[in-house]
Protein backbone atom coordinates (compact mmCIF):
# COMPACT_ATOMS: atom_id res chain seq x y z
CA UNK A 1 0.00 0.00 0.00
CA UNK A 2 1.31 3.27 -0.91
CA UNK A 3 0.04 6.45 -0.64
CA UNK A 4 1.84 10.06 -2.34
CA UNK A 5 1.66 13.01 0.05
CA UNK A 6 2.82 16.28 -1.65
CA UNK A 7 4.63 18.87 1.08
CA UNK A 8 4.45 22.45 0.98
CA UNK A 9 7.68 24.13 1.13
CA UNK A 10 7.35 25.20 4.57
CA UNK A 11 7.65 22.05 5.93
CA UNK A 12 10.01 20.26 3.31
CA UNK A 13 13.49 20.90 6.11
CA UNK A 14 11.53 18.05 7.77
CA UNK A 15 11.49 15.69 4.71
CA UNK A 16 15.00 16.43 4.07
CA UNK A 17 13.96 19.05 1.04
CA UNK A 18 11.45 16.33 -0.50
CA UNK A 19 8.37 17.86 -2.63
CA UNK A 20 6.86 14.47 -1.84
CA UNK A 21 7.20 11.24 0.10
CA UNK A 22 5.22 8.10 0.22
CA UNK A 23 3.31 6.63 3.01
CA UNK A 24 0.69 4.26 4.39
CA UNK A 25 -2.39 4.22 6.49
CA UNK A 26 -6.34 3.20 6.36
CA UNK A 27 -7.15 6.94 7.41
CA UNK A 28 -5.09 10.41 7.68
CA UNK A 29 -4.74 10.07 11.27
CA UNK A 30 -2.80 6.83 10.34
CA UNK A 31 -0.84 8.18 7.35
CA UNK A 32 0.36 10.96 9.58
CA UNK A 33 1.62 8.29 12.07
CA UNK A 34 3.48 7.01 9.78
CA UNK A 35 4.98 9.89 8.58
CA UNK A 36 5.88 10.88 12.02
CA UNK A 37 7.75 7.57 12.44
CA UNK A 38 10.18 8.62 9.36
CA UNK A 39 10.21 12.42 9.39
CA UNK A 40 9.98 13.54 13.67
CA UNK A 41 8.24 16.65 13.61
CA UNK A 42 5.35 16.80 11.24
CA UNK A 43 3.01 15.74 12.76
CA UNK A 44 3.18 18.26 15.59
CA UNK A 45 2.96 20.78 12.47
CA UNK A 46 0.16 19.16 11.28
CA UNK A 47 -2.46 18.45 14.03
CA UNK A 48 -3.13 20.05 17.45
CA UNK A 49 -4.60 18.89 20.13
CA UNK A 50 -6.12 16.12 18.37
CA UNK A 51 -7.59 18.04 15.36
CA UNK A 52 -6.19 19.31 11.86
CA UNK A 53 -4.46 23.21 12.67
CA UNK A 54 -6.61 26.10 11.31
CA UNK A 55 -4.17 27.15 9.07
CA UNK A 56 -3.19 23.53 7.44
CA UNK A 57 -5.47 22.43 4.72
CA UNK A 58 -4.93 18.77 3.43
CA UNK A 59 -7.23 17.31 0.57
CA UNK A 60 -7.47 13.87 -0.84
CA UNK A 61 -7.43 13.41 -4.42
CA UNK A 62 -8.00 17.12 -4.26
CA UNK A 63 -11.30 17.11 -1.96
CA UNK A 64 -11.01 18.92 1.51
CA UNK A 65 -10.53 16.46 3.85
CA UNK A 66 -12.51 18.53 6.50
CA UNK A 67 -15.58 17.35 4.63
CA UNK A 68 -14.53 13.56 4.40
CA UNK A 69 -13.69 12.86 8.13
CA UNK A 70 -10.36 15.42 9.04
CA UNK A 71 -8.38 12.97 10.59
CA UNK A 72 -10.60 9.74 10.50
CA UNK A 73 -10.54 10.57 6.41
CA UNK A 74 -10.55 6.94 4.63
CA UNK A 75 -7.13 6.53 2.66
CA UNK A 76 -6.81 3.71 0.33
CA UNK A 77 -3.57 2.80 -2.04
CA UNK A 78 -3.02 4.83 -4.46
CA UNK A 79 -4.70 8.03 -3.31
CA UNK A 80 -2.88 11.26 -3.06
CA UNK A 81 -2.72 13.72 -0.60
CA UNK A 82 -1.83 17.19 -0.63
CA UNK A 83 -1.01 19.19 2.59
CA UNK A 84 -1.46 23.17 1.67
CA UNK A 85 -1.05 26.55 3.90
CA UNK A 86 -4.38 28.36 3.79
CA UNK A 87 -4.11 31.54 1.86
CA UNK A 88 -6.44 34.36 1.18
CA UNK A 89 -8.04 34.69 -2.71
CA UNK A 90 -10.15 37.28 -4.16
CA UNK B 1 -34.27 46.47 -19.95
CA UNK B 2 -33.81 49.69 -18.47
CA UNK B 3 -32.09 51.27 -15.36
CA UNK B 4 -31.54 54.68 -13.83
CA UNK B 5 -27.35 54.15 -13.91
CA UNK B 6 -24.72 52.06 -13.81
CA UNK B 7 -24.92 50.71 -10.55
CA UNK B 8 -28.36 49.59 -10.35
CA UNK B 9 -27.63 47.46 -13.39
CA UNK B 10 -25.42 45.43 -11.42
CA UNK B 11 -27.25 41.71 -10.67
CA UNK B 12 -29.87 39.89 -12.59
CA UNK B 13 -27.48 38.07 -14.65
CA UNK B 14 -28.26 35.30 -16.95
CA UNK B 15 -28.40 31.23 -16.41
CA UNK B 16 -26.98 29.56 -19.64
CA UNK B 17 -27.62 25.77 -20.06
CA UNK B 18 -24.89 23.70 -21.56
CA UNK B 19 -26.12 21.29 -23.65
CA UNK B 20 -23.22 19.77 -25.03
CA UNK B 21 -21.22 19.60 -22.23
CA UNK B 22 -24.08 18.25 -20.72
CA UNK B 23 -24.49 15.73 -22.71
CA UNK B 24 -21.23 13.85 -22.01
CA UNK B 25 -23.69 12.62 -18.48
CA UNK B 26 -26.42 11.33 -20.39
CA UNK B 27 -30.09 12.60 -20.16
CA UNK B 28 -30.62 13.36 -16.87
CA UNK B 29 -27.49 15.71 -15.74
CA UNK B 30 -27.43 19.67 -17.09
CA UNK B 31 -24.82 21.79 -16.67
CA UNK B 32 -26.04 25.74 -16.29
CA UNK B 33 -23.95 28.87 -16.26
CA UNK B 34 -24.43 32.16 -14.17
CA UNK B 35 -22.89 34.70 -16.15
CA UNK B 36 -21.08 37.30 -13.80
CA UNK B 37 -19.50 38.83 -16.36
CA UNK B 38 -22.68 40.42 -17.60
CA UNK B 39 -21.86 42.60 -14.82
CA UNK B 40 -21.08 46.30 -15.35
CA UNK B 41 -16.95 45.95 -14.67
CA UNK B 42 -17.35 42.35 -15.75
CA UNK B 43 -17.23 40.12 -12.79
CA UNK B 44 -18.88 38.93 -9.78
CA UNK B 45 -17.62 41.37 -7.68
CA UNK B 46 -19.67 44.33 -8.75
CA UNK B 47 -22.71 43.15 -6.62
CA UNK B 48 -20.14 42.47 -3.54
CA UNK B 49 -18.11 46.17 -3.89
CA UNK B 50 -21.35 47.72 -4.29
CA UNK B 51 -22.60 46.23 -1.57
CA UNK B 52 -20.05 46.93 0.74
CA UNK B 53 -19.79 50.63 -0.27
CA UNK B 54 -23.71 51.15 0.11
CA UNK B 55 -23.43 49.37 3.60
CA UNK B 56 -20.27 51.89 4.80
CA UNK B 57 -22.81 54.61 3.43
CA UNK B 58 -25.86 53.76 5.30
CA UNK B 59 -23.93 53.25 9.04
CA UNK B 60 -22.21 56.63 8.03
CA UNK B 61 -18.50 54.90 7.77
CA UNK B 62 -17.87 57.20 4.93
CA UNK B 63 -18.97 60.12 3.15
CA UNK B 64 -18.14 61.68 -0.66
CA UNK B 65 -14.44 62.55 -0.27
CA UNK B 66 -13.37 59.69 2.30
CA UNK B 67 -10.53 57.26 1.40
CA UNK B 68 -11.73 53.71 1.21
CA UNK B 69 -8.83 51.04 0.83
CA UNK B 70 -9.07 47.29 0.17
CA UNK B 71 -6.58 44.84 -0.42
CA UNK B 72 -7.41 42.68 -3.58
CA UNK B 73 -5.83 40.49 -6.03
CA UNK B 74 -7.65 42.43 -8.90
CA UNK B 75 -11.98 41.95 -9.42
CA UNK B 76 -12.52 43.07 -6.07
CA UNK B 77 -10.98 46.59 -6.80
CA UNK B 78 -11.83 46.81 -10.22
CA UNK B 79 -15.45 46.54 -8.65
CA UNK B 80 -14.51 49.24 -6.09
CA UNK B 81 -12.91 51.56 -8.08
CA UNK B 82 -15.77 51.91 -10.60
CA UNK B 83 -18.59 52.39 -7.60
CA UNK B 84 -16.02 54.77 -5.88
CA UNK B 85 -15.46 56.83 -8.84
CA UNK B 86 -19.27 56.95 -9.35
CA UNK B 87 -20.01 57.75 -5.61
CA UNK B 88 -17.01 60.22 -5.14
CA UNK B 89 -14.70 58.39 -2.65
CA UNK B 90 -10.67 58.19 -3.25
CA UNK B 91 -9.68 54.13 -3.46
CA UNK B 92 -6.04 52.85 -2.85
CA UNK B 93 -5.84 49.32 -3.64
CA UNK B 94 -3.22 47.00 -2.29
CA UNK B 95 -2.63 44.11 -5.01
CA UNK B 96 0.42 41.77 -4.98
CA UNK B 97 2.64 42.32 -7.72
CA UNK B 98 1.85 38.91 -9.32
CA UNK B 99 -1.26 39.56 -10.69
CA UNK B 100 -1.88 40.12 -14.54
CA UNK B 101 -1.23 43.60 -16.28
CA UNK B 102 -4.65 43.86 -17.32
CA UNK B 103 -5.98 44.41 -14.36
CA UNK B 104 -3.49 47.25 -13.12
CA UNK B 105 -4.46 48.74 -15.92
CA UNK B 106 -8.27 48.66 -15.54
CA UNK B 107 -7.51 50.21 -11.87
CA UNK B 108 -5.92 53.12 -12.98
CA UNK B 109 -8.85 53.33 -16.08
CA UNK B 110 -11.02 53.95 -12.96
CA UNK B 111 -9.18 56.19 -10.61
CA UNK B 112 -7.73 53.45 -8.08
CA UNK B 113 -4.06 54.10 -6.69
CA UNK B 114 -2.28 50.91 -6.55
CA UNK B 115 0.16 49.47 -4.09
CA UNK B 116 2.17 46.45 -4.44
CA UNK B 117 2.63 43.68 -2.24
CA UNK B 118 5.36 40.81 -2.62
CA UNK B 119 4.60 37.98 -5.05
CA UNK B 120 5.59 35.68 -2.06
CA UNK B 121 2.58 34.70 0.42
CA UNK B 122 0.13 36.70 -2.42
CA UNK B 123 -2.82 37.63 -1.05
CA UNK B 124 -2.08 36.96 2.46
CA UNK B 125 1.04 39.61 2.05
CA UNK B 126 -1.82 41.99 0.85
CA UNK B 127 -3.80 41.26 3.84
CA UNK B 128 -0.98 42.33 5.81
CA UNK B 129 0.42 45.46 3.73
CA UNK B 130 -3.28 46.74 3.62
CA UNK B 131 -3.86 46.28 7.71
CA UNK B 132 -0.68 48.19 8.44
CA UNK B 133 -1.67 51.05 6.32
CA UNK B 134 -5.07 50.93 7.96
CA UNK B 135 -3.29 51.79 11.11
CA UNK B 136 -0.97 54.29 10.07
CA UNK B 137 -3.67 56.01 8.04
CA UNK B 138 -6.21 56.08 10.55
CA UNK B 139 -8.91 58.13 8.24
CA UNK B 140 -8.96 55.54 5.70
CA UNK B 141 -11.45 53.19 5.90
CA UNK B 142 -11.01 49.48 4.64
CA UNK B 143 -13.73 47.78 3.24
CA UNK B 144 -12.30 44.18 3.99
CA UNK B 145 -14.14 41.72 1.46
CA UNK B 146 -12.51 38.76 3.67
CA UNK B 147 -14.94 40.00 6.66
CA UNK B 148 -17.19 42.43 5.49
CA UNK B 149 -20.76 40.59 5.88
CA UNK B 150 -22.28 42.86 3.00
CA UNK B 151 -19.80 40.70 0.87
CA UNK B 152 -22.33 37.39 1.58
CA UNK B 153 -25.37 39.81 2.19
CA UNK B 154 -25.20 40.54 -1.53
CA UNK B 155 -25.46 36.91 -2.61
CA UNK B 156 -27.87 36.12 0.27
CA UNK B 157 -29.86 38.86 -1.03
CA UNK B 158 -29.59 38.69 -5.22
CA UNK B 159 -27.15 35.83 -6.62
CA UNK B 160 -28.91 33.43 -4.51
CA UNK B 161 -32.92 34.08 -5.14
CA UNK B 162 -32.14 34.90 -8.95
CA UNK B 163 -30.64 30.98 -8.81
CA UNK B 164 -34.12 29.87 -6.88
CA UNK B 165 -35.88 31.62 -9.96
CA UNK B 166 -34.56 30.37 -12.84
CA UNK B 167 -33.54 27.24 -11.90
CA UNK B 168 -36.68 25.60 -9.32
CA UNK B 169 -35.26 22.24 -9.87
CA UNK B 170 -31.61 23.44 -9.10
CA UNK B 171 -29.68 20.04 -7.22
CA UNK B 172 -25.77 22.06 -6.66
CA UNK B 173 -24.69 24.66 -6.64
CA UNK B 174 -20.75 25.29 -7.37
CA UNK B 175 -19.06 28.66 -7.07
CA UNK B 176 -15.36 29.37 -6.39
CA UNK B 177 -13.69 29.84 -2.94
CA UNK B 178 -11.30 33.30 -2.60
CA UNK B 179 -13.42 35.47 0.08
CA UNK B 180 -16.23 33.01 0.53
CA UNK B 181 -18.17 36.12 -0.29
CA UNK B 182 -20.40 33.96 -2.91
CA UNK B 183 -20.48 30.71 -1.20
CA UNK B 184 -21.47 31.93 2.28
CA UNK B 185 -24.47 34.15 1.03
CA UNK B 186 -25.36 31.53 -1.75
CA UNK B 187 -24.89 28.95 0.76
CA UNK B 188 -26.60 30.22 3.69
CA UNK B 189 -29.93 30.97 1.26
CA UNK B 190 -30.29 27.87 -0.07
CA UNK B 191 -30.00 26.33 3.76
CA UNK B 192 -33.03 28.05 4.45
CA UNK B 193 -34.54 28.03 1.29
CA UNK B 194 -33.87 24.88 -0.08
CA UNK B 195 -31.96 22.65 1.72
CA UNK B 196 -31.15 19.98 -0.41
CA UNK B 197 -29.22 21.74 -2.88
CA UNK B 198 -25.16 20.66 -2.35
CA UNK B 199 -23.12 23.72 -1.94
CA UNK B 200 -19.56 23.21 -3.58
CA UNK B 201 -16.64 25.07 -3.69
CA UNK B 202 -13.85 25.07 -5.81
CA UNK B 203 -10.49 26.35 -4.31
CA UNK B 204 -7.62 27.31 -7.13
CA UNK B 205 -4.49 25.68 -6.28
CA UNK B 206 -1.41 27.86 -7.20
CA UNK B 207 2.10 27.43 -7.74
CA UNK B 208 4.34 26.98 -5.21
CA UNK B 209 5.66 30.58 -4.47
CA UNK B 210 2.30 32.01 -3.50
CA UNK B 211 2.62 29.58 -0.60
CA UNK B 212 5.65 31.47 0.13
CA UNK B 213 5.11 31.46 4.11
CA UNK B 214 7.98 31.58 6.58
CA UNK B 215 5.60 29.32 8.99
CA UNK B 216 1.91 27.94 9.24
CA UNK B 217 1.04 30.34 11.69
CA UNK B 218 0.55 33.22 8.74
CA UNK B 219 -2.11 31.21 6.66
CA UNK B 220 -5.45 32.95 6.44
CA UNK B 221 -8.85 31.71 6.93
CA UNK B 222 -11.30 34.29 5.78
CA UNK B 223 -13.42 35.78 8.28
CA UNK B 224 -16.59 35.01 6.37
CA UNK B 225 -15.84 31.29 6.06
CA UNK B 226 -18.67 28.88 7.84
CA UNK B 227 -17.73 25.66 6.85
CA UNK B 228 -21.38 24.51 7.39
CA UNK B 229 -22.35 26.43 4.60
CA UNK B 230 -20.84 24.25 2.36
CA UNK B 231 -20.63 20.34 1.75
CA UNK B 232 -17.79 20.36 0.05
CA UNK B 233 -14.53 21.62 -1.40
CA UNK B 234 -11.95 20.50 -4.33
CA UNK B 235 -8.80 22.05 -4.44
CA UNK B 236 -8.06 22.67 -8.86
CA UNK B 237 -4.96 22.93 -10.10
CA UNK B 238 -3.74 25.37 -13.18
CA UNK B 239 -3.72 22.25 -15.46
CA UNK B 240 -7.42 21.52 -15.10
CA UNK B 241 -8.96 24.52 -14.72
CA UNK B 242 -6.98 25.58 -18.06
CA UNK B 243 -8.38 22.24 -19.69
CA UNK B 244 -11.93 23.08 -18.42
CA UNK B 245 -12.20 26.90 -18.78
CA UNK B 246 -10.73 25.84 -23.06
CA UNK B 247 -13.65 23.21 -23.59
CA UNK B 248 -16.16 25.94 -22.44
CA UNK B 249 -14.87 27.60 -24.99
CA UNK B 250 -14.94 25.35 -27.57
CA UNK B 251 -18.08 23.65 -27.12
CA UNK B 252 -20.32 26.04 -25.76
CA UNK B 253 -18.60 29.90 -26.60
CA UNK B 254 -18.05 30.84 -23.85
CA UNK B 255 -15.16 33.16 -23.33
CA UNK B 256 -14.60 32.68 -19.55
CA UNK B 257 -11.71 33.77 -17.21
CA UNK B 258 -9.41 31.07 -15.66
CA UNK B 259 -10.72 30.88 -12.29
CA UNK B 260 -14.09 29.86 -13.98
CA UNK B 261 -12.64 26.69 -15.51
CA UNK B 262 -11.14 25.59 -11.65
CA UNK B 263 -14.99 25.86 -11.07
CA UNK B 264 -16.30 23.95 -14.17
CA UNK B 265 -13.85 21.23 -12.87
CA UNK B 266 -15.55 21.14 -9.87
CA UNK B 267 -18.97 21.21 -11.42
CA UNK B 268 -17.90 18.42 -13.82
CA UNK B 269 -17.17 16.35 -10.84
CA UNK B 270 -20.46 16.37 -9.33
CA UNK B 271 -22.12 15.63 -12.44
CA UNK B 272 -19.92 12.59 -13.45
CA UNK B 273 -20.85 11.41 -9.69
CA UNK B 274 -24.44 11.62 -10.36
CA UNK B 275 -24.46 10.66 -13.77
CA UNK B 276 -22.49 7.47 -12.33
CA UNK B 277 -25.49 7.30 -9.61
CA UNK B 278 -28.11 7.35 -11.74
CA UNK B 279 -29.75 10.63 -10.27
CA UNK B 280 -30.78 13.69 -11.99
CA UNK B 281 -28.62 16.72 -11.01
CA UNK B 282 -29.04 20.10 -12.26
CA UNK B 283 -25.82 22.09 -11.54
CA UNK B 284 -25.43 25.69 -11.31
CA UNK B 285 -21.84 27.38 -11.78
CA UNK B 286 -20.62 30.37 -11.43
CA UNK B 287 -18.73 31.75 -14.28
CA UNK B 288 -16.50 34.87 -12.51
CA UNK B 289 -15.56 36.54 -15.26
CA UNK B 290 -14.44 36.71 -18.94
CA UNK B 291 -11.24 35.89 -20.21
CA UNK B 292 -10.17 39.97 -21.10
CA UNK B 293 -8.35 40.56 -18.19
CA UNK B 294 -6.00 37.14 -18.42
CA UNK B 295 -5.13 36.87 -22.37
CA UNK B 296 -1.72 38.15 -21.47
CA UNK B 297 -0.84 35.33 -19.28
CA UNK B 298 -0.83 33.01 -22.90
CA UNK B 299 -3.98 30.91 -21.34
CA UNK B 300 -5.78 30.27 -24.02
CA UNK B 301 -3.00 29.82 -26.59
CA UNK B 302 -0.61 26.69 -27.33
CA UNK B 303 -0.06 23.61 -25.43
CA UNK B 304 -1.96 22.97 -22.50
CA UNK B 305 1.79 22.71 -21.03
CA UNK B 306 3.16 25.88 -22.07
CA UNK B 307 0.02 27.54 -20.90
CA UNK B 308 0.76 25.91 -17.39
CA UNK B 309 4.39 26.86 -17.39
CA UNK B 310 3.51 30.46 -17.60
CA UNK B 311 0.56 30.73 -15.31
CA UNK B 312 3.28 29.66 -12.55
CA UNK B 313 3.92 32.03 -9.70
CA UNK B 314 0.49 33.82 -11.05
CA UNK B 315 -2.17 34.50 -8.95
CA UNK B 316 -4.28 33.37 -11.56
CA UNK B 317 -7.59 33.55 -10.02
Amino acid sequence: MSIEVRIPTILRPLTGGEKSVEGTGDSLSGLIDDLEARFPGIKERLVEDGVLRRFVNVYINDEDVRFLGSLEAPLADGDSVVVLPAVAGG
Amino acid sequence: MRFDSLLDSIGGTPLIGLPRLSAAYGGDVRLWAKLEDRNPTGSIKDRAALRMLTEAEAEGRIKPGSTLLEPTSGNTGISLAMAAKLRGYRLVCVMPENTSEERRQLLRMWGAEIISSPAAGGSNEAVRVAKGLAEQNPDWVMMYQYGNPANALAHYEGTGPELLADLPEITHFVAGLGTTGTLMGVGRYFREHKPEVRIVAAEPRYGELVYGLRNLEEGFVPELYDPDLIDTRFSVGPRDALRRVRELLECEGIFAGVSTGAILHAAMGQAARAAKAGESADIAFVVCDGGWKYLSTGAYEGTIDDAEDRLEGQLWA
